[in-house]
């Protein structure tokens, strides 16, 4: 969990050995539009992520350790970046290494799918008509 | 007993701190909990459905009983990646 720009490079060296024929690189990147509650697009200028910081690192943990037992021979590894980010910025690294392609493609989406559902991490969206949290829909007419 | 209570995103906005010291009677459940929020915070009640607890940094059941001294945070729907 990081508070800078993702290094990706980095992230990828922690899975790479000599016996991975394959490494998976998931990026996360905020884009300029988000889905209202009606399900028009708008536009998105700035996020801001927060997270409980002890319990999102010890879920992630909890994330890779469960899909390396479930994929043998899948090494996993993620950096995700809290803080105010701006639309290209990468959100997340999710990267998986494996003896060949087939696993390291499962294991990296299964990664993010699992972080996306569990991880204690939230993101408030600024657009032209305020801000509000992602997923808490009633705060964009509360405020 | 006396527990950590710790609130983020949406629902602390609602509760209007961080964290609060709150006192829940001897065995209360993850779900005794929220009820006691939710009683407290009318705006947090209209969430009730959405809200996860998570007891000393991992998911909790509903059922899961807090102990004395914990750290028992509300999770609101999480929104990572």
């Amino acid at each position: 969990l990081v508070e800078s720009p993702i290094d990706v490079a980095a992230t990828m060296a922690l899975v790479a050995r000599a016996d991975a024929g394959a490494i998976d690189l998931f990026l996360g990147v905020v884009r300029d539009h988000a889905p209202d509650a009606e399900g028009r697009t708008w536009p998105v200028t700035l996020l801001e992520y927060e997270a409980y910081r002890p319990m999102a690192i010890a879920e992630m943990s909890r994330i890779v350790a469960e899909i390396e037992a479930a994929i043998p021979g899948v090494k996993l590894a993620v950096t995700h970046r809290v803080g105010a980010l701006k639309v290209g910025d990468a959100a997340v690294a999710c990267v998986a290494s494996a003896p060949h392609r087939g696993e390291a493609f499962v294991a990296c989406r299964r990664l993010i799918d699992e972080i996306k559902a569990r991880v204690p991490i939230w993101k408030r969206e600024h657009g032209p008509d305020g801000a509000y949290w992602v997923g808490w829909h009633d705060a964009r007419c509360g405020h | 007993m006396r527990v950590r209570a710790l609130f983020f995103a949406g629902a602390r906005e609602i509760v209007g701190a961080a964290e609060l010291t709150v006192d829940l009677a001897e065995g209360c459940t993850a779900r005794g909990f929220v009820d006691a929020l939710c009683a407290q915070y009318a705006a947090l009640d209209a969430h009730r459905s959405s809200l996860r607890v998570a007891i000393d940094g991992a998911y909790a059941g509903w059922d899961d009983v807090i102990a004395d001294g914990a750290e028992v945070a509300v999770i609101p729907p999480v929104a990572g990646g």
